[in-house]
C-alpha cells in the first residue's frame, strides 16, 4: 500500500496544511496526478502523487496542520479492491499526530458536494491563460480532453456559463470560490469559511468586503477550533528571516558587477512587439531570463546544490523566479526547463507562474526544485541588485533596471540602454573566475538576440 | 466611436482591477503614476495595456506607453481621435 504524504516543498519547510483535496476515496490516481493543494509560509501548492494506486483512505481534514512526513491518504494498488473510507468531515478536529488513525466517521459532511471529476485538472500554459483572460477558475472547468485536461474550448464554454449567470454551484468542490488572494487571507484570519459568504464582486468572486460582513453579520461560525498560526505575511516574514539568516551565516558570497548594453536586444524587442498583437508582446524580463539559463547550462558549476556532501551540478536548469506578492514577501519559484524554451514559450510559461504565484497556487515541483535563481529589481527603479543565495542554491543573479546610459561605442559617444547584470555566488562551489565567465556568456548571449 | 470620459475611467478602473482586484483606484490622485501607485511590473503593465486595447478596440502600441502613464493621460490617450 502506498502513501501519500506531507511533502518538504523546499528546505525552509517543516509543516504544512492540507487546503483541499482534490481527489475521493475511490479515485484512481496516476504518478504525477495532483492529489491535493498544501499551505505553506509562502503559498498554496499543488501537490501530485508519486504513485499509481486507488485512494483508500484521506487521513487529513483541510485546515489541519501537520509535520512533513506525515501520511495524508493511503492509496492501494489498481486492480484490488480497495477498503474505500469516507472522507473525513470538513473541518473535524483531529490531533495532529505523526500519524493519525484514519478518521471513522460516518459520512461525509452534507455541505461537501462532490468534485466534478476525479482527475487531476492537466492543462497547457495557453489554456491557463485563457482562463485568466475570461476569469475562469480551472478548478471548476470539466476537462473533455485527454486524460480529464481542460481544453481551450472548455474553457471558454465555462466563461460562457459565468457570464450567463447559469449556476455551476453544484459541482463546486469545497473550498473551491472565486476570491482575491486578499480576501481568502481576511477569511482566514477571521475565521469565515468561503463557502458561507455572499459574494459581490465581478462574476461572483468574493471581495474582503464580503468576508468582513460574513464575520460581522452573523453567519454561521465555522464549527472546528480554527488552528492558531500567523498569517501568511507573517508565516511568510518568519520563513524568509530563517532561510535568508541560514545563507548569509553558512554561504560565503562573492559578488561580481558589470554593465550589460542591451541596444541590440531592446531594438530586436521593438521590432519583434511591433508586429504582435499586445498579448503576444515580450517584455524585456523574458530575454535576460532566457539568457540567464542559457548561460547557467554552459556553466555547470553556478547552476545546482551545496550539500553536506559538497557540489552537486544540476542536470537541467530549473531557473528560479523571484516574484514579489502584492500582500508582501515573495516567492522564488521554478521555470522547468528554461534553457530548453524558446523565449516566445518562455515568456508565456513566465505570465502563467507570476499569475499563479500571486493567486497563491504554485506546484510542488516548482517551489522545490530551482537550480538557480534570478531576481530582477528593474521595476521597481533600481540600478543594481545583489542577492542573498536560496540555500542549497549555489548562485544568484540581478537585473537592475534598464537605463539610457552615455557609452563609448567604437569610439564614439552614444546613448545605449544598459542593465546592471550582478551575481552573487557562493565561494565553496565556485570562484569569481567561473562567476565572471558565467556573466560574460549572459552579456554575449544578449547581444544576439534573435539567437536566443 | 471617441469613449466617454466616464468610459475611458470605467476602462482604466476596469483594468487595474482585473491585476489587482483590492486597489482602490477612486481614492488614487488622478495625476499619479499608475506603475508606482498599483505596484505593476512589466508584466502586470503588459496586462494593463492588453485590457485596454481590448476595451479601446484597436492595438496599442510600445510607442504609446508613455500616454498611459496616469488615469489623466490614459482617459485622454482613450478618447483621443485616431
Amino acid at each position: 500500500m502506498a502513501e501519500f504524504r506531507m511533502p518538504s516543498l523546499g528546505a525552509d519547510m517543516d509543516r504544512g496544511t492540507v487546503l483541499e483535496w482534490l481527489v475521493r476515496p475511490g479515485d484512481t490516481v496516476h504518478k504525477g496526478d495532483l492529489m491535493a493543494v498544501v499551505d505553506t509560509a509562502k503559498s498554496a501548492v499543488e501537490v501530485e502523487t508519486f504513485a499509481d494506486g486507488v485512494v483508500e483512505k484521506i487521513l487529513i481534514t483541510p485546515g489541519e496542520e501537520v509535520e512533513v512526513g506525515t501520511v495524508l491518504a493511503t492509496l492501494s494498488p489498481v486492480g484490488e479492491p480497495a477498503r474505500i473510507a469516507p472522507a473525513p468531515a470538513a473541518l473535524a478536529p483531529s490531533p495532529p499526530a505523526p500519524s493519525p488513525p484514519a478518521p471513522s466517521l460516518p459520512a461525509p459532511s452534507p455541505t461537501a458536494p462532490s468534485p466534478p471529476s476525479a482527475a487531476p485538472k492537466v492543462s497547457s500554459p495557453l489554456v491557463r491563460r485563457r482562463a485568466d483572460e475570461l476569469g475562469v477558475d480551472l478548478a471548476n472547468v470539466q476537462g473533455t480532453g485527454k486524460r480529464g485536461a481542460v481544453t481551450r474550448a472548455d474553457v471558454e464554454h465555462a466563461a460562457q456559463v459565468l457570464r450567463s449567470g447559469a449556476p455551476i454551484a453544484e459541482s463546486r468542490p469545497l473550498n473551491l470560490h472565486r476570491a482575491s488572494p486578499y480576501a481568502r487571507r481576511v477569511a482566514h484570519e477571521l475565521g469565515v469559511d468561503l463557502a458561507a459568504v455572499t459574494a459581490t464582486g465581478r462574476n461572483g468572486a468574493i471581495r474582503a468586503e464580503d468576508v468582513r460582513a460574513a464575520a460581522a453579520g452573523g453567519s454561521p461560525p465555522p464549527q472546528a477550533v480554527q488552528p492558531i498560526r500567523p498569517s501568511r505575511p507573517d508565516a511568510m516574514r518568519e520563513t524568509i528571516a530563517r532561510v535568508m539568516a541560514r545563507s548569509k551565516r553558512e554561504i560565503p558570497h562573492y559578488y561580481l558587477s558589470t554593465a550589460v548594453d542591451l541596444d541590440e536586444s531592446m531594438r530586436w524587442l521593438r521590432e519583434r512587439n511591433r508586429q504582435l498583437t499586445v498579448s503576444e508582446r515580450l517584455v524585456p524580463a523574458a530575454l535576460l531570463l532566457k539568457a540567464s539559463a542559457v548561460a547557467a547550462r554552459q556553466h555547470p558549476g553556478v547552476n545546482g546544490f551545496w550539500t553536506e556532501e559538497g557540489f552537486t551540478a544540476a542536470r537541467s536548469v530549473h531557473l528560479g523566479v523571484a516574484i514579489s506578492l502584492r500582500g508582501g514577501g515573495l516567492v522564488a519559484p521554478a521555470l522547468h526547463d528554461a534553457a530548453d524554451l524558446s523565449v516566445t514559450e518562455l515568456m508565456s510559461a513566465l505570465r502563467d507562474l507570476v499569475a499563479r504565484a500571486r493567486r497563491g497556487r504554485l506546484r510542488r515541483a516548482e517551489l522545490a526544485d530551482p537550480t538557480i535563481t534570478v531576481t530582477n529589481l528593474g521595476d521597481q527603479g533600481v540600478e543594481s541588485v545583489f542577492g542573498v543565495i536560496y540555500p542549497p542554491q549555489v548562485a544568484l543573479v540581478g537585473f537592475g533596471r534598464v537605463v539610457d546610459r552615455p557609452v563609448a561605442v567604437e569610439g564614439l559617444l552614444g546613448v545605449r540602454p544598459t542593465v546592471t547584470l550582478t551575481l552573487s555566488a557562493d565561494h565553496r562551489a565556485t570562484d569569481g573566475f567561473t562567476g565572471a565567465r558565467f556573466l560574460a556568456t549572459i552579456d554575449g548571449l544578449l547581444q544576439h538576440p534573435e539567437a536566443l | 466611436m471617441t469613449m466617454t470620459v466616464d468610459e475611458a475611467r470605467g476602462a482604466v478602473t476596469f483594468a487595474v482591477h482585473q491585476i489587482v482586484p483590492d486597489a482602490d483606484v477612486q481614492s488614487v490622485d488622478d495625476d499619479a503614476d499608475l506603475r508606482a501607485e498599483f505596484e505593476l511590473d512589466s508584466l502586470d503593465f503588459l496586462s494593463f495595456v492588453e485590457l485596454l486595447s481590448n476595451r479601446a478596440g484597436h492595438r496599442i502600441d510600445e510607442e504609446d506607453y508613455p500616454y498611459l502613464r496616469t488615469m489623466s493621460t490614459c482617459v485622454a490617450y482613450l478618447r483621443a481621435e485616431r
